[in-house]
Parts: structure tokens; sequence; C-alpha cells
């Protein structure tokens, strides 16, 4: 009770200060504020810190820099005409054998002239006057943040309030709450309200806070609302409130996790779609599996890094836009590797997949030995253009990263331009009859040969695309393929081949899977559990979800 | 068998296990003197060999592309390792009656199933029954449902990486990342003998030589003529009344078998067992092995696992950054230029030096010119 009676006390006290300061924002300072610059000279150290306190709750930033200057221990006295008048000081120098220093005026900082220091008394501002003018001069920091253009710093500036919850600051948030625009901002606002009112109000202001930051799911108020509902001096009705705030909180804490994680499920996917895309087109169309497509995926990276390093150095202004052009340079890389690759060696082994399985694993160490004798064997660093760092809230307590919206939508593109490739041109036509019968299209005039390289290049090219959406979420190092290469295999395998709708469900149910799982089991154990589930899920559909039918499907 | 390779075999048995340990055992000055070093290190090619002839009986003559190897290899090996820490007893550095990485780890009690390693009978019996059973239910859920071809090799691989990722738990209690290492006796026997080491290398000779009859036993037989046939056409197989899953799954279990044996006797020759020999790498280069060495032909795989690894011995200590280099290009020269490794190229050099020296003696003779390499399956 006494706390609370301690609270109400504050209160007036403050709103009287506040009231008197509003009054000294005229050019003749207030007889209070008057007293307390008397009061700060003196010795009485309670007196003086009460003058601080007075000056401070002026909420006047003219006061609140003076007090800066107090705590930086420039503001002098000095007895003018017979009056006592506090100055704040400038740079010092020394003339003749007199040390001199600027002053200006306390308020207005209006220049005073040159004086000689030994006409002034400092002001001196111990630890505990320091401790005192502290609070003052934050709250003033994070109010000018509250009129920061950038919605940004303003949403930060009023969590920050919030956190604090300090009595003196409600006003402040009040009125910022009534100018605030940006939705997130106005959201933060309110809820550093509702806090600040939990943590000073009287009972049924309490109790309404607590219903506010139910209604507002604020996550970071449960804290408060916990001691609140465990509180035995609370009224019921307040901790009813609480209780009921923080399931509510609660509830809304579970969809927000939901919501997180179909996110990340869907950007796993939208990788591992990316990686298998050009897996299953090219494992469909001549039976290769390719163990080369994560070195692949490698070479897009480091092609995305050389691409940045190269912005780096010429355009240094045009850097943000260095992801443009690394997407289709990691492309052209990865789909040139992929056409030597193709017409070098695999070619020689159609119709025989375990042997193009280990040529390509073959090929992948030599790819990954070499990438680590050029770059080195340790990660590099690519940054991430500023347009895809940060992310967009678009629910409380959920803000989802641009970087790993872009790699959705790359997906999403990429799998929009296979489909127009296989189904909409001569090419894919093209492509669809060498899968289907090879010898048949062979005798009808289709150049398989041409088909195979083409489609192995794309395929290739996939991959290194991949690779540049990746160095906006991980590392980039020479071993970069092999942490994606097994999942993407799995994704082809679940999949079947043949058909794209295959893979691109399989790629969303492994990745939803994965992060499904992951909470519950652990990365190790959910892959472990992944594992299994396909084994048990091919027990049922042994090609894959779509398998060729027909007398196509024991080639 | 024919009496060439009979002999053959009589005589790489004595060199491997008769000739090798006695020229050990001659004083270090000797002109045929073999450092305790290099019969270590023939021991461990030796048990890789029989990895190997397991792998070349499923690939070579059943066609089924294990890219997973290295898990049975590392279940035979984790179950000696076992044994062999619970023999150091309270003699290790913590003085616990635990194995000192648990201490380590702060575990207060044995593990239940820890408990059975401390027999020495239940061991022998783990480190083949553990990889086969575990062997046969892998295989009789993928062979079951026709998993085949590419597919299965797949499922392999990401059989090795679940493996590898578990083992290196410090929550499975098998000692993380780094392994089962530090054992002190075997049996009894002192492991930094020579004398032990010289006994266990002459164990992985013999148990060498007893596979490869096996392994060649069960190629003569008609279920080796059955896997042949499921290597060429499966379906054709499947069509003349025979269950292919049933032969596939034998193989494999014989295979899993032996590369657990071979884990087993890797652990105590080599002194640390860690999961660094389970993962993909490792597990798809043994099948480099295999296929450089001359798949379909047994001997070939020994030979193989010799000779890749005596290369990797020497280039990793002398050139490391070129081994990954040289291992990527034994896998691309091994499928485009030998397709029968090894054993193939040398036989058709024989060949034609034959054919070469058959026409000078006698130019009357014209050779027809056939391709003598093996058709391709």
């Amino acid at each position: 009770m006494i706390s609370r009676l301690a609270v109400l006390l504050s209160l007036v006290v403050w709103l009287a200060a506040g009231a008197a300061g509003h009054a000294a924002a005229a050019p003749a300072p207030s007889p209070e504020v008057t007293a307390a610059l008397t009061d700060l000279t003196g010795e009485d150290a309670e007196k003086r810190e009460a003058a601080v306190n007075v000056l401070g709750t002026t909420r006047d930033p003219k006061w609140i820099q003076f007090l800066g200057a107090l705590r930086d221990g420039s503001v002098y006295a000095r007895t003018r005409a017979g009056k006592l008048e506090l100055v704040v000081g400038g740079s010092k120098a020394t003339k003749g054998d007199q040390d001199v220093i600027d002053i200006a005026g306390a308020y207005e900082r209006e220049p005073l002239g040159t004086v000689p220091l030994s006409e002034l008394k400092e002001v001196s501002a111990d630890r505990r006057l320091r401790l005192v003018i502290k609070p003052f001069l934050d709250a003033d920091e994070t109010q000018v943040q509250l009129a920061d253009p950038d919605p940004n710093v303003r949403r930060g500036a009023a969590i920050k309030l919030g956190n604090q919850a300090a009595a003196g600051t409600a006003p402040v948030v009040e009125a910022a709450l009534k100018k605030e625009s940006d939705r997130w901002a106005h959201h933060a606002l309110a809820e550093a309200l509702a806090l600040i009112k939990l943590a000073n109000g009287t009972g049924d202001e309490r109790a309404d806070a607590a219903h506010t930051l139910g209604a507002l799911h604020s996550e970071s108020a449960v804290p408060a609302l916990q001691r609140l509902a465990a509180d035995s001096g609370a009224t019921p009705a307040e901790r009813a409130a609480a209780t009921y705030a923080i399931r509510r909180i609660e509830r809304w804490g579970l969809l927000t996790r939901t919501v997180e994680t179909l996110f990340q499920g869907a950007s796993l996917g939208s990788i591992l779609l990316l990686m298998a895309l050009g897996l299953a087109v090219v494992f469909g169309l001549m039976g290769v599996i390719n163990m080369a497509h994560g070195e692949l995926m490698a070479l897009g990276a480091y092609a995305t890094f050389v691409v940045q390093n190269w912005f780096r150095a010429t355009w240094p202004a045009y850097f943000d836009s260095y992801f443009l052009l690394a997407l289709p340079v990691s492309f052209l890389v990865a789909a040139a590797v992929g056409l030597v690759l193709e017409r070098g060696v695999i070619r020689f082994l159609y119709g025989r997949p375990l042997e193009t399985l280990l040529l390509t694993w073959g090929a992948s160490l030599i790819i990954q030995q070499g990438l680590r004798l050029w770059f080195g064997a340790a990660n590099v660093d690519v940054s991430s253009p500023s347009w895809l760092s940060g992310g967009a809230t678009v629910m409380v307590g959920l803000t989802l990263p641009y970087n790993r919206i872009f790699i959705i939508g790359l997906a999403t593109v990429a799998v929009a331009a296979m489909y127009w490739l296989l189904f909409r041109t001569n090419a894919g036509l093209r492509i669809r009859a060498v899968t289907q019968n090879r010898a048949m299209s062979s005798c009808l005039g289709v150049r398989a040969g041409v088909v195979d390289a083409t489609t192995f290049a794309f395929g290739a090219g996939l991959a290194g695309l991949a690779g540049c959406a990746l160095t906006q979420i991980g590392n980039v190092g020479p071993s970069l393929g092999q942490n994606y290469i097994v999942d993407s295999f799995m994704v082809v395998v679940t999949g079947g081949v043949g058909k794209l709708a295959g893979t691109i469900l399989a790629s969303a149910g492994l990745g939803g899977l994965t992060k499904g799982i992951e909470p519950a089991l652990g990365a190790v154990f959910g892959k472990v559990a992944i594992l299994i589930g396909v084994i048990l899920f091919l027990q049922r559909r042994p090609a894959g979800l779509f398998a060729t039918r027909g007398r196509n499907a024991e080639a | 068998m024919p009496k060439r390779e009979i002999t053959a075999l009589a005589i790489a048995g004595f060199v491997l296990a008769v000739a090798l340990p006695v020229c050990n055992m001659l004083p270090a000055g000797s002109p045929f003197a073999v450092s305790n070093f290099t019969l270590n290190l023939f021991g461990k090619f030796l048990t890789y060999a029989i990895l190997a002839l397991g792998l070349d009986l499923l690939w070579g003559y059943a066609g089924v592309l294990s890219l997973g190897h290295g898990v049975f290899f590392g279940l035979g090996a984790y179950a000696m390792g076992m044994h062999l820490m619970l023999e150091i007893g309270s003699k290790s550095v913590y003085q616990s009656s635990l194995p000192d990485f648990m201490v380590w780890n702060q575990v207060k009690t044995l593990p239940l199933f820890w408990w059975p390693f401390h027999s020495g009978a239940f061991t022998l019996l783990a480190i083949v029954l553990v990889p086969a059973l575990f062997g046969f239910a892998f295989g009789y859920l993928a062979f079951r449902s026709r998993i085949r071809g590419v597919y299965f090799s797949i499922i392999t691989q990401a059989l090795a990486l679940s493996a590898w990722l578990v083992f290196n738990r410090n929550e499975m209690n098998l000692g993380g990342t780094n392994g089962l290492a530090d054992f002190k006796t075997i049996f009894g026997f002192p492991l930094n003998q020579p004398a032990t080491q010289r006994g266990l290398y002459v164990l992985t000779a013999v148990v060498l030589i007893g596979a490869y009859l096996l392994c060649r036993w069960i190629t003569l037989t008609r279920a080796g003529k059955v896997l042949v046939a499921i290597r060429d056409s499966e379906t054709r197989v499947l069509f003349s009344g025979y269950s292919p899953a049933a032969y596939k799954l034998f193989v494999f279990v014989v295979s899993a078998a032996l590369a657990g044996i071979a884990g087993a006797l890797y652990a105590p020759q080599v002194g640390i067992i860690t999961p660094a020999k389970i993962g993909v790498l490792p597990s798809i280069e043994m099948v480099v092995w295999v296929a450089a060495g001359g798949r379909g032909t047994l001997y070939g795989a020994v030979l193989g696992a010799f000779g890749v690894n005596w290369i990797q011995s020497w280039l990793t200590t002398s050139y490391p950054d070129l081994w990954l280099l040289f291992l990527g290009g034994l896998f691309m020269g091994a499928v485009l230029f030998f397709p029968d490794g090894i054993v193939g190229a040398l036989g058709r050099l024989g060949a034609r030096v034959r054919r070469v020296v058959s026409r000078r003696t006698d130019p009357a003779v014209s050779t027809p010119s056939v391709s003598l390499g093996r058709p391709t399956p």
C-alpha cells in the first residue's frame, strides 16, 4: 500500500513539476527554476538533487542541455551586480598570466564574452548528482529519437521507453502516439504506454494496461504481467486481467511460431527446390545423377563473391546493385562449367547411371579442391546489398527477413521459367521428346546430343543461381555444396523423375517437415527421422511421388 | 576354381601371411627387414581389402552400388572399440572404470548398451551380427520396395550422412567427434607390443584369405550366377521366377558383415576409430578402390584397396593439396578409361603383347580385330 502511495505521490509531484516546467518555457524563468538554480550552487546535496529534478522535469530541451553541461563539469557560477548567475563555460585559453574562458548564458546560450577563470566558481557534479541527471538525458535522447523521420528509429525508441517503464515518460509517449502514423511505430508506442502504466499506474489503470497489452500481443510484457498476476497486493480484477492477457499473448506466440516455422520451411524448401530442379530435369532426361551439382552451386556462390569484389573495387557507389549482375553471372559460370562437363566426359557414359554418378563425384572433388586452392580453405565474405538486409514485420512478434523472401521469390520464378521452357517452347518440346523416348526422337530428327548438352548446362546454371542465392543466407566456402547435396538428392528420390510437380511437392514437403521436426528432435536427429521417413515412404511408392508409368517405367 | 588362381592365391597368401611377418621379425639392419610401421600400414590396407571384397561382391557381381559401406565398417570398428575401451578399466587417465570421454562428458554410470561389451565373446559376435542385422533391416526395406540403381546409391549415401551425424553426437555416448581411442590391451595382450601387432596383422591376412575364398565360393555357386544375371537384367531374372530382392539382400548382408569384420580389425591396429571413417567421403572412397582395381574380379578389389591407399598415404604426407585432385581424377579415369580397372587394363596390355609376340613369331597368323574389353553392363 505504501509503495502505491509513494507512486501516487510522485505522480502528483511530477504533474505539478510538469505544469511548472511548461510555464518555465517562457523567457523569464519561473520562481521554481530560479530557486533551483540557486540551490544548485549551494552545498546541500539533497537540495541540489531536488534542483536537478526540477530542471529535468521541465522537459525543456534547453534545460536538459544545461544538465548535460552540468554533468560534464562546465557549469560555473558568478556574482554579477549582486546577483548570482549561472553560466556555461566554453573553450579555455591562457592570456598573459591569467586563465580565461569563453562563457555563455545558462538557458539561451547567448555568448557572454571571455572572462578570467578566477572570477568563476565551478559548480561541480559529483557521482550522486550525475546519477540523478542521467535518466533525464537518456529520456531526452530517446525523445529526440521519437521524432526521428525513420519509423524504425521511432519504433526502437518506443521499445526502449517501454522497457524502462519510467513514470515520467508517459505524457511524452502519449503525445508521440497521437502524432504517429507508421503502423509498427504506433504499435510500439501503444505497447510502451501500456507498459509504463502497468508499472506505474493505479489499480484500474493497471488492469486496463494489462488488457491493452493482451490485445497488443506484447511478448515483452509477459514478465511484468506474471508479476502482477502473482502479486498478492493486487485486486482480483487486476490479477484476472493479467492472467487473461498472458493467455492471449501465449496463444498469439504459438500462432507466430507456427507461421514462422511454415515460412522457414518454405524458405528451406525453396533452396532445395532451386537445387533439385536442375538435378531432376537432368536425371529425368539423361538418367544422370550429377554428384557435382553441389560444386556447381559453390561455383555460383564464388562467382557472386568475385562480382561483389569487382564492384567494390570499381564502382563502390553502385555496390548495392552488384547482386543484380551476380545473378546472371553465377548462372552463366555454372552453366559453362556444366557444358564442359557434359561435352567433355558425361556424354560418353549415357545409359550407365552408376558410372556417371562416380564420374561426377570425381569431378566434384576436383572442382572443390580447385576452389580451395584458388580462393583458400577459409570461408569468404559476401555482404548483402542493403535492400536484402533487414526484414518485413508482417505481424506482431514476427519479422520475415528479406533475403529469405527473396529466395522464395527466386524459386517461384525459376519454377515458372522451367514450366514455360518445358511446355511452351520448341526446345522444351524436344527435351520432353528425348526424355520420353530417346531413340524415336533421334529418328524423327531431334538432335539428342544438343538437347542433352543444353539441358545439362541449364540444370547447372540453375545450381549456380541457387549458389548465388545461398550467399545471402549462409557461409560461402569450398564445401558449400556438400551441405545441401544429399538433401536435394532426397528431394529427387522422393519426388520421382519426369514430373516437375513431384520435385516441387517433395521439396516443399521435405523443407517443411525438416523445419517442423527440428524444434522437437534437434537438427541431427531430425535429419535421421527424415531419412527414415523417406525410406518408409518409398515402401509405398518405390518410384517417388509421381512415377513414370507404362513401358518406360523399367528403362 | 582354376588351377592358376589356386597357385596365385597360395603365393599371395604365403607372402602376406608368412613372409612379411617373418621379415618383420628380422633385426632392423637386415636387407629384408620390414619395419613395424610398414607392417602396421599393410595391416590397415588388408582390412580395407576385406571390405573391398564385400563391396565388389555387391557391386561387381550383383550390380548394387552402395555408397554407405563406411557405416558397416564403423559399426564393426565401434563394437570392437567399445570392448577395448572397457578393457582399459581404471588404468585410464581419470582412473575411473568408465571410459575417459564419459568422465569428460560427466556421464556417471555406464550406459546400458555398453554392458554386454564387457564380454569378449559377445563382442566377437557383435562385430559380425550388428552390421549384418543392420544391413538386413536396411536392405530388406530397400530391396523389398524395389529401390534400385542410383536410387539405392543415393539412399545409402543419405544413410552414411545420417550415421556420421549421429555418431558425432556426444549424447550417443560413443565419444562424439573424437571417437574411441587410447586402447591399451586386446584380450589381455598389450597393443603397444610389436608382437601383438604382428599377431593382429597375421590374423587380418588370414581373414582376408578366408573372405576371398568365401566370396569366390559364392560367385561359383548357382546363387553367384543369379547375382550376375540380376546385374545384367534384373527384370528378366524376376520374370524367370527368381526373387532378385532375396539374392540382393543376401549379398548385401554378407558384404555388410565383411565390412564389420574389417572395421573390427582396423580399430586395434590403427588405435582409433572416429566418425570421420563413417561419413559420405570415406564411404564413396571405398567404391573407388573397387573401381580402380577392377570390378567383378574380387582380386581386383584387393589390388585396388592396396594400391589406392598406398598412393593416398604417400600423397597425403608429401603433397597434401594434391590428394583430392588425384582422387577426383582417379574416379573419372577409372570410369572413363579403365572401366574394368587395373586388372582389366593389365589384361588388355598382356593380350596385346601376346598378340604382337605371336605375330612376330608367326607372321602368317592374322589376329582378328575384336575388342577384348568386357561388354559394358
